[in-house]
Formats: structure tokens, C-alpha cells, sequence
């Protein structure tokens, strides 16, 4: 007899059985159907909870009319599909598609302009569940989190799998939204499970599974491997990840930078990160990818100092300021390369990050092809140590007067409003 | 090469060079120091690449030569020779050693060839003149507490040495870390007028200020725009400098400064000591209230509790409420060699001259934090 267990999504009941029992798949307790049976279903405890397209979900919760109908939501700034809903997947409609695309697609689309405000405070109470379940709970955007739910076992008088699928009962009964759950022994396999059974979807990943699961799976369902980089590994002749666990550790690490090492474990199935709670902030950062790869100097920069804006904003915005620059660069070929400088006093200015950043990348570039590039701050501190006057930069003082008057004109008129010299081309 | 030298003479000369090699070196040669014996003396040579350090002194020489041997080595075994002894160093016995003996002890070292010793040529230095050695103690001592560490700003990691000859001509030395800068000067030595700007390196600085520890005489220094020479008694430094701008630092010395407060300089120093050992290890902020006729240091930090402490000053202007850096405030205190200091405020975010009330050759700019 081959041992596994079973779940019962509603009602929690688990039972251990014959894996090859035949008979009704019904749970015995509530004669749900809702089932999930896994060998492994009690031993593992790293879950990915990733909810159904979100921000159309909410849209759909607060206009009852909408439940029907294909619900997009996008447009804003750049005129892409932000979520889609379930019904307008059906048309292909796709997110981050350009909105012309989608409507072309779907035309009877309901379009609604995304409302971040609303969508975050959603994601707040989601949060506040998933902490119910597990201190350990690490968020990758507002509506997806990984969650440890190692030892809660007794906490909670039920094991991980069947804390999830109350989280996310509660998720739906509590919030009005639907999620789905990946668990696996890892995190990069739970982000992949949470991906197999969508929506309302719940995916298990186990030690025996995983590395046969993967082997057929393309190198795109790794996470980090975007669209470009899938093509490059393609043309390589990487298509799925068997392909890709011929090819030597170095060899990789020589041909994709530090992508290369993460492509070399992820194929394995290995991944030792923590999940790391949601603590303090740690580092600020923006990075852009440009549309053609950039190797002169001048263009660089131009991507540079609207980054650097962008980090000052959040910086000040959330009250930071930092002590360490960050520049990161990926090459035309995939390698990530980044580099940093510790400044003397801790800064919120845009204008600092970019003194620091742009002889780093002069000194960089190297006359290579670059299709990256980013800017980040990490050391935070208090801004009450930010930028005191430099007794060895005599211009410094003014600078300072410059970004704090373009701040307060911003502050009145809008970001848009006011723009230094350097952002214009 | 043969000599004999008093092992006083011998420790105290080889003191000075020794500490300009480096501890860890790449190049052997460099690790060695280059001992030469001539006309009745001894010549000592050490060098960094950077910096040379010559020094003379006088010794039984038995057979003029030259050889390189471990400058840390041979320092060390003097040093640890009893006082009064007798040293021979015979390099004649060949196959590359240097023989060391004194009393019962006896020292084989491994040398390197003289001709692989690098020599550090001065070039062309136009100009030259003549430093009593304790004004050059004075420009040194009341400013390389300021001289920066910070590797970026490579420039600030040295004094600015520069004359002054509008107003009333001047020989001055400038360093700054961003923080805290010290401005020293003395009166324009002949022949200093025309020479150019230059930036001495720290390691130069602490060479040279050691070497000088002891004298009383003329330093004559020689200077191009890349290179500097101190020579005095029967020692020369040649140094190179640092090739970069130094800061347009006038421009951020206030003048428009007007609230000046007037302190005891000790019992400043010792009042700002004992209140900052409450502050906050790594900022050391001490706020300084200041109201008529008396001062109250204040310290604060969320682990240790609070500290507050008063003083009686001189300030008859609206009150101030100002923070500075502890450690800042402790250097520039040990600056001061009258009884009075003097604080010349603007206002908590400006920065703030410090002086000496009998000293005008000196002034400090200290920058505030917020406290």
C-alpha cells in the first residue's frame, strides 16, 4: 500500500489513505470535492499565496455587476493591462499586454483605470490574515507573499497545508478575493506551484515530484527568467530545464553572470533562501530596461538621473536616507554587474546619487552593451544625519538649496511639474 | 662594507626610517633598508616608493660599501641589544650576508644587491626655504586631526599647504575631512611666496612629524609641483604629493558669524568628555545650550539615559541651541593652547569658527548636526 493524504479544501478534514484507493474522490467528512492528496502533504510547510487577478477581483467585489463580465484594468500611464480578469483571459487577453492589443482582442472589455490606494489597502488586510498564519510572512508585491509556516503546527492544531487553505478560505470569505496556493519544501518551487492550479488553485511540489516535474517544464518558468533572457536561453539551445542541467555549474555561471549559478540550482530544484518577514527596509532601489541595449556613456546617464530622482522621491517620501550607493548594470548578454560606495554622510538627494553613480558607471562600461540599468540606496539611517553642509565641497550647500526648492515646487504642483536640466533629451 | 656605531645612535636612526617600509611588501627590495658606510658615516635609506627617508650618522666606518638588509629585522635586534653596546656590521665576509655583532650576540641576515634598491630621485624643485622646526610642528599639529580618511575624495587625504600673500603674506596649512576644517598659518617664510599649492600625504605628515620630534633647528624644504623635500640636521624626506585640487575651502569659512561665546578650555574639554559618554557610540552628539553667562552640554540616547551638565561662558546674545560630533569638539579642544576658547556661531545649522583667544594663526570650522 503506497501511503498518501488527503485535504479537504472546505472542511479541513485530512485522512491518511491507500494512494491507489479508487472510489469517489469526496471528502468523508462534507462530501466536498475540493480535495488535495499528496504523499508529502504534511511535511511541507513554504507556501507562495498569489491571489487571482487581483486588482480586477477587487474591482469585481465592489461592482456585483461586473461578476460576468471581462473586467480589465490597466490604461493609466502606459497603456497596459495591469490585471485582467478570468473571463477576459478567456478572450487572450493577457496582463502587461499593451491596451490597444487587449482591446482589440476583447472589445466588450470593461475597462477600469487601476486605483492603487484601494488595491493596497486590500492588500494590507491580506497581509494581516497571512500574519495570522505565520510571523514569517515575506511579501513580493502587494497582492502575492511567500509564508514559512514551519512549527505552527501546534500553534495552530492543524498542519501547514490545512493552515493555508484556511488563510485562504478567510481570504475569500473575509476579504471578497480569491488566491492560490503553491507549497513545496522551497521558495522558488512554491512560486511555481502557486502558478500549476490557478485560479482558487492549490499546488503541491514535494522532494519525490519536484525534480521530474521540472525536468519537462521550459526555462521560463524559472523566476528571474523574463521574456529576453528565455529567448537568449533558447537560442542557446536551453528550452527546458533537462537542457539545462547538462550544462556545467561554470559554464553557466561564465555564460549568464550570477544568473547563471541561480539557473544552475533552480534547475535542481535547490533554493536556500529564507523567507525573510516583512522587517524593516532595507535598501532602496529602481532599475529600467531600455528597449535597444545602451553602450555610450551619455545615454547611460540620461536613463541614470531619472532613477536617481526616483529613489531620492521614495527616500524622502518614507523618511530614509542612505549611506551606500548602489549602481547595478546587466549586459547585453545577461550578466549582472554591480557595484557600490559607502558616502561620507547619508543622503536623500537625487543629486548626490547621481555624483556617486555616474563616475561608477563611467568607470563601468568598459565599452560593453548594457540592456540594464539601476540605481539603489541601502544603509538607511535617519534623514536628520542627511547631507549636512560639506566643508570640502563648497557648492554643496547650494546644490542642496536647489533640490529642496524643486522639491517644494513638486510638493505643490506635482512631479511633473518641475525637471532639472539633466532630465531633459 | 664594515662599521662600528654606538647601538644608541644606530636604534635611534634606524627608528626614523624604519616605520616608512611597509609591513607587508610585494617587492622584497622594499622591505630592506639600504645601509651605506662612507667618509665616517653611516647612511641609512628607507623607502616606500612614495617616500624616502635619508639619515646620517656618525660611525667607525672600517670599509666603505653598501648593502640592503630587513629594515623590521635589523630594528628590531637593536632594539633588543642592552643599552651602551657596541654594534659591527660587516658585510665583507660575502655571499650576500650581513653579519651583526655586539657583545656575545651575533646576527646573520640575508641581504638584497644595492643596485636593486630603488632610489628616489627629487627631480627638479624650484623652490626652496627655511622653516624653524617648531613652526613646522605647529602646522602640522593643528591640522592633521582633520585630514580625511575617505578614499574617494583622495585630495583630502593630506594638508594643503599654500602661501597666502595677499593681505598679509602667510605660509598656511588647510585640512578637512567635510566635518570638521583647520586652517593654520605662519608667517611667510623668504622665498615661499611663489610656490605652488601643494597636498601632503598623511603617511608623509606622521614621517616627517616624528622625524622632527627632536630638533630645533632649520628645516629647509624644496618643493616642485609633484614632489617635496625636508632635509634638517643629517636627515632628508622626499616625498611625492598628491596630484589633485584641493577644496575652494574659502569659500566655506563663514564671515557673516557674529554670536561669539567665550569658554574655559578645560573645563570645556573635560565637561564635553564626561557628558558624551552617554551619547550614542557611533553619532557622540552633545547639544550645546547656550544662554547669557552660561553654557549647558546635554547628551541623550535612548540605551544610556541623559547627561546635562553647566558651564560658566561668556555670551551676552540670544540664546542657541547647537549639536557637534563629541569627538569633534575633544580634538579641536586639544587645538587650543590658551586658557580661553572661543566659538563664533551663526546659527544650529551653520557652521561654527572655533579659535584660540591667543592664537590668531589658527581657526577651525566645525560643522553642526542636529540634534
Amino acid at each position: 500500500m503506497t501511503d498518501t493524504v488527503q485535504l479537504c479544501r472546505d472542511c479541513l478534514h485530512i485522512e491518511r489513505m491507500d494512494a491507489n484507493a479508487l472510489g469517489p474522490r469526496r471528502c468523508p467528512s462534507c462530501h466536498g470535492s475540493r480535495l488535495i492528496r499528496h504523499p508529502e502533504l504534511m511535511d511541507l510547510s513554504i507556501a507562495h499565496i498569489d491571489c487571482d487577478a487581483f486588482y480586477a477581483s477587487v474591482e469585481k467585489r465592489d461592482d456585483p455587476s461586473l461578476a460576468d463580465k471581462p473586467v480589465i484594468v490597466g490604461g493609466g500611464q502606459r497603456g497596459v493591462v495591469s490585471a485582467a480578469c478570468y473571463v477576459a483571459r478567456i478572450y487572450g487577453v493577457r496582463s502587461a499586454m499593451p491596451m490597444f492589443k487587449a482591446l482589440k482582442a476583447c472589445p466588450d472589455a470593461v475597462v477600469i483605470r487601476p486605483n492603487m490606494e484601494k488595491y493596497s489597502a486590500v492588500g494590507r488586510q491580506i497581509r494581516a490574515l497571512m500574519l495570522d498564519a505565520t510571523p514569517l510572512v515575506e511579501p513580493l508585491s502587494i497582492d502575492e507573499a511567500f509564508l514559512d509556516l514551519s512549527g505552527t503546527t501546534r500553534l495552530h492544531g492543524r498542519p501547514p497545508a490545512a493552515t493555508l487553505a484556511h488563510l485562504v478560505k478567510r481570504i475569500e470569505t473575509e476579504i471578497g478575493v480569491s488566491a492560490s496556493i503553491g507549497l513545496s519544501y522551497n521558495k522558488s518551487l512554491a512560486k511555481i506551484a502557486s502558478d500549476l492550479d490557478k485560479p482558487r488553485g492549490f499546488a503541491v511540489l514535494g522532494r519525490a515530484d519536484a525534480l521530474s516535474f521540472l525536468e519537462e517544464q521550459p526555462v521560463g518558468i524559472i523566476w528571474g527568467v523574463g521574456k529576453s533572457l528565455r529567448a537568449k536561453l533558447e537560442q542557446d539551445g536551453l528550452r527546458t530545464i533537462r537542457d539545462l542541467k547538462k550544462i556545467d555549474k561554470f559554464d553557466l555561471i561564465a555564460r549568464y553572470g550570477a544568473m547563471g549559478k541561480r539557473l544552475y540550482h533552480f534547475a535542481r530544484g535547490e533554493d536556500d533562501r529564507g523567507v525573510q518577514p516583512d522587517g524593516e527596509t532595507k535598501s532602496i532601489s529602481a532599475e529600467t530596461t531600455f528597449n535597444a541595449d545602451l553602450s555610450d556613456i551619455q545615454s547611460l546617464k540620461e536613463e541614470l538621473w531619472p532613477l536617481c530622482e526616483k529613489v531620492a522621491r521614495r527616500m524622502k517620501r518614507q523618511g530614509f536616507a542612505g549611506r551606500s550607493v548602489h549602481l547595478k548594470l546587466k549586459t547585453a548578454d545577461f550578466k549582472t554587474v554591480t557595484r557600490s560606495r559607502t558616502l561620507p554622510d547619508p543622503t536623500q538627494f537625487a543629486e548626490v546619487l547621481y555624483r556617486t553613480a555616474a563616475p561608477i558607471l563611467e568607470k563601468t562600461v568598459e565599452g560593453r552593451a548594457f540592456r540594464l540599468i539601476g540605481v539603489g540606496v541601502a544603509d538607511l539611517t535617519d534623514p536628520v544625519l542627511a547631507d549636512p553642509i560639506d566643508l570640502a565641497d563648497p557648492d554643496s550647500g547650494k546644490r542642496a538649496k536647489v533640490e529642496r526648492a524643486i522639491d517644494a515646487v513638486r510638493a505643490k504642483l506635482g512631479d511633473g511639474a518641475l525637471k532639472k536640466g539633466r532630465g531633459w533629451h | 662594507m664594515k662599521l662600528t656605531i654606538e647601538r644608541a645612535a644606530l636604534l635611534r636612526a634606524l627608528n626614523h626610517v624604519q616605520s616608512v617600509v611597509e609591513r607587508r611588501n610585494t617587492i622584497p627590495i622594499l622591505a630592506n633598508v639600504l645601509v651605506e658606510a662612507r667618509d665616517g658615516m653611516l647612511s641609512l635609506n628607507a623607502t616606500d616608493m612614495d617616500i624616502s627617508i635619508v639619515e646620517r650618522t656618525p660611525a667607525e666606518v672600517g670599509q666603505p660599501g653598501s648593502i640592503t638588509a630587513p629594515a623590521h629585522t635589523l630594528y628590531d635586534i637593536v632594539r633588543k641589544l642592552p643599552d651602551g653596546a657596541q654594534v659591527d656590521l660587516d658585510a665583507t665576509g660575502g655571499g650576500d650576508r650581513l653579519i651583526l655583532s655586539s657583545g656575545r650576540s651575533r646576527f646573520t641576515l640575508q641581504t638584497l644587491p644595492t643596485e636593486d634598491f630603488p632610489v628616489m630621485a627629487g627631480g627638479d624643485m624650484p623652490h626652496t626655504f627655511d622653516l624653524d622646526a617648531g613652526a613646522l610642528r605647529t602646522l602640522i599639529d593643528r591640522t592633521r586631526f582633520a585630514i580625511s580618511t575617505e578614499e574617494t575624495r583622495y585630495y583630502l587625504n593630506g594638508i594643503y599647504v599654500h602661501a597666502v600673500t595677499e593681505g598679509t603674506p602667510a605660509l598656511r596649512a588647510v585640512a578637512t575631512d567635510g566635518h570638521r576644517l583647520a586652517r593654520v598659518e605662519i608667517e611667510l617664510p623668504e622665498g615661499a611666496a611663489g610656490i605652488p599649492g601643494v597636498i601632503v600625504p598623511r603617511k608623509t605628515v606622521a614621517e616627517l612629524r616624528k622625524l622632527i620630534e627632536e630638533t630645533d633647528g632649520t628645516v629647509t624644504v624644496t618643493l616642485s609641483e609633484t614632489k617635496i623635500r625636508f632635509a634638517f640636521d643629517e636627515a632628508v624626506l622626499i616625498s611625492k604629493l598628491i596630484d589633485g585640487t584641493f577644496p575652494d575651502y574659502e569659500r566655506v569659512i563663514p564671515t557673516g558669524n557674529d554670536k561669539v561665546l567665550s569658554v574655559d578650555r578645560v573645563s570645556f574639554a573635560q565637561a564635553v568628555d564626561r557628558v558624551a559618554t552617554i551619547a550614542t557610540e557611533k553619532l557622540r552628539a552633545v547639544k550645546l545650550s547656550i544662554d547669557a553667562g552660561q553654557l549647558t552640554l546635554s547628551a541623550s540616547s535612548q540605551e544610556n539615559g541623559t547627561a546635562v551638565e553647566e558651564l560658566p561662558v561668556s555670551y551676552d546674545r540670544d540664546s542657541i541651541e547647537i549639536g557637534f560630533n563629541a569627538r569633534y569638539l575633544l580634538d579641536i579642544a586639544d587645538q587650543i593652547e590658551s586658557s580661553q576658547a572661543e566659538f563664533i556661531l551663526a546659527d544650529s545649522a551653520s557652521p561654527t569658527i572655533v579659535r584660540d583667544a591667543e592664537d590668531p594663526g589658527a581657526l577651525y570650522v566645525l560643522m553642526p548636526m542636529r540634534v
